[in-house]
């Protein structure tokens, strides 16, 4: 388990224990933190699950696929802290992420 | 008004699927779809990529699947209205009444939800205040190019679309092509185009900008764009394009009545029906206790659906089960020369 924390666009802050092994997208989607839809499943083929990675952890993410930076162009309102929270697998390096969720996905 | 036993929304891998079981029954059925092709999400967002969970089959593309679907169940000689989302669905006696946003309507004694996670709609610029120039001069699609003709034209995007159209228009419009970074994401044959027309002139490209905002009263005068070190670019344009691939979205079905978990439609597991009578849901848009949004479990699905028409199609008859191998009924139906 690794503590994730998701800052959702309505100001709240929800800190999670997910399991490592699960993305950053599975474990808001088992956690019901509004505002990432991942429409695909995590497929890498949309872009509804994107998140703002906290810069100081951005460094510490491993490195993006190219179709990960396709698929960022098509991300509401997409920065250069920009990440598909589905390409994010938890482990103990990362306990302590914290990653905010954009005000819509779409 | 068409008239036909079952209506399908969604020509997806699921959906396609219930053509098939639906025609092996001896039950006709219309298929209605908002994306310009048949395959919903297996050719819209991974034609190219390989699926290895189809049973019997170790890997094929979600075009190939699609390809493969639409030859299995040719036969049935199916209607598809493709570039039509359905809009309103009512009861009137014993029959559903279906209509589309192009007034297509149809009558049927059931309907198959097949619509995956929604129907594809274009991705929209973020900015809040460009709503009112939506579909006037800030557009998400080309309809009639001539629109352009010496016009200027911004167009936002780095994929195929994006750079297509700024090379096609650049011949008869000032065309300026904005990226959120230095990439596209098209092919290279387009990419080396783009980038030989800007050195001729013809184009103008800036990459690591956005939409930041766009001003104008009734119509659009100019917009700025923002780059990534927070320096704004005023431009002036008569029209801008935004490419941005498609986003799903539940849509209309979200009016109809049907219960909803999130964006999903509670079914049962016998025949998929909704708790509304004679409307089914199958494939990623259903759930259930222990719904896995596999293309093999739609398919399941949607044999379970076809049957479960078949009552409202068919009060008077019995349905009988039959095996595609053994009955000669069935192969009739699949056009199988005996």
């Amino acid at each position: 388990m690794s503590k994730i924390t998701y800052n959702t666009h309505d100001n709240k802050v929800h800190t999670i224990d997910v399991q490592n092994g699960l993305t950053v997208m599975e474990g808001a989607v088992q956690n019901d933190i509004p505002g990432i839809d991942a429409d695909c499943g995590g497929g890498m083929a949309c872009a509804t699950c994107h998140v703002y990675v906290q810069e100081e952890w951005w460094g510490k993410l491993p490195k993006k696929e190219d179709g990960e930076e396709d698929m960022l162009d098509m991300a509401y309102e997409p920065n250069k802290l920009s990440r598909l929270s589905c390409q994010i697998v938890v482990s103990d390096e990362l306990d302590g992420l914290v990653v905010s969720i954009p005000s819509k996905q779409g | 008004m068409i008239k036909t036993d079952t209506l399908i929304i969604g020509a997806g891998p699921v959906g396609l699927f219930c053509v098939h079981q639906l025609g092996i029954i001896g039950l006709k059925c219309e298929v209605v779809d908002n994306l310009d092709k048949i395959g919903g999400q297996c050719i819209e967002l991974y034609p190219d990529k390989p699926i290895y969970d189809i049973p019997a089959i170790p890997e094929c593309t979600g075009e190939e699947l699609t390809n493969n679907l639409i030859k299995q169940i040719k036969a049935f000689k199916t209607n598809f209205h493709l570039n039509e989302r359905v809009e309103e669905i009512k009861k009137v006696e014993k029959k559903w009444i279906t209509k589309t946003n192009k007034g297509t309507e149809f009558e049927s004694s059931s309907i198959i939800i097949a619509a995956g996670v929604g129907s594809f709609e274009p991705r929209k610029f973020p900015t809040k205040e460009i709503e009112k120039y939506e579909g006037k001069q800030i557009l998400y699609s080309i309809k009639d190019k001539t629109a352009f003709k010496d016009k200027t034209v911004v167009i936002f995007g780095g994929g195929d679309s994006a750079l297509d159209w700024a090379i096609e228009l650049s011949n008869t419009s000032k065309v300026i092509l904005v990226h959120r970074r230095d990439d596209f994401r098209g092919m290279q044959a387009s990419i080396d185009k783009a980038n030989q027309l800007k050195e001729e002139g013809k184009i103008e490209i800036y990459t690591k900008y956005q939409l930041d905002s766009v001003q104008g009263k009734e119509i659009v005068e100019s917009i700025n764009i923002k780059h990534d070190d927070k320096t704004i670019k005023e431009i002036k344009t008569d029209y801008v394009l935004g490419f941005f691939g498609l986003i799903m979205q539940l849509g209309p079905i979200a009016e109809w009545g049907l219960n909803l978990d999130k964006k999903t439609v509670p079914v049962n597991t016998e025949s998929f029906e909704t708790n509304k009578e004679g409307i089914f849901a199958i494939g990623d848009i259903c759930s259930y206790p222990g719904k896995l949004k596999l293309i093999l479990s739609g398919f399941h699905e949607g044999a379970l659906a076809a049957r479960g028409c078949f009552k409202y199609a068919k009060p008077d008859e019995k349905y009988r089960f039959e095996f595609t191998t053994s009955s000669k009924t069935v192969k009739d139906r699949l056009g199988v020369k005996q």
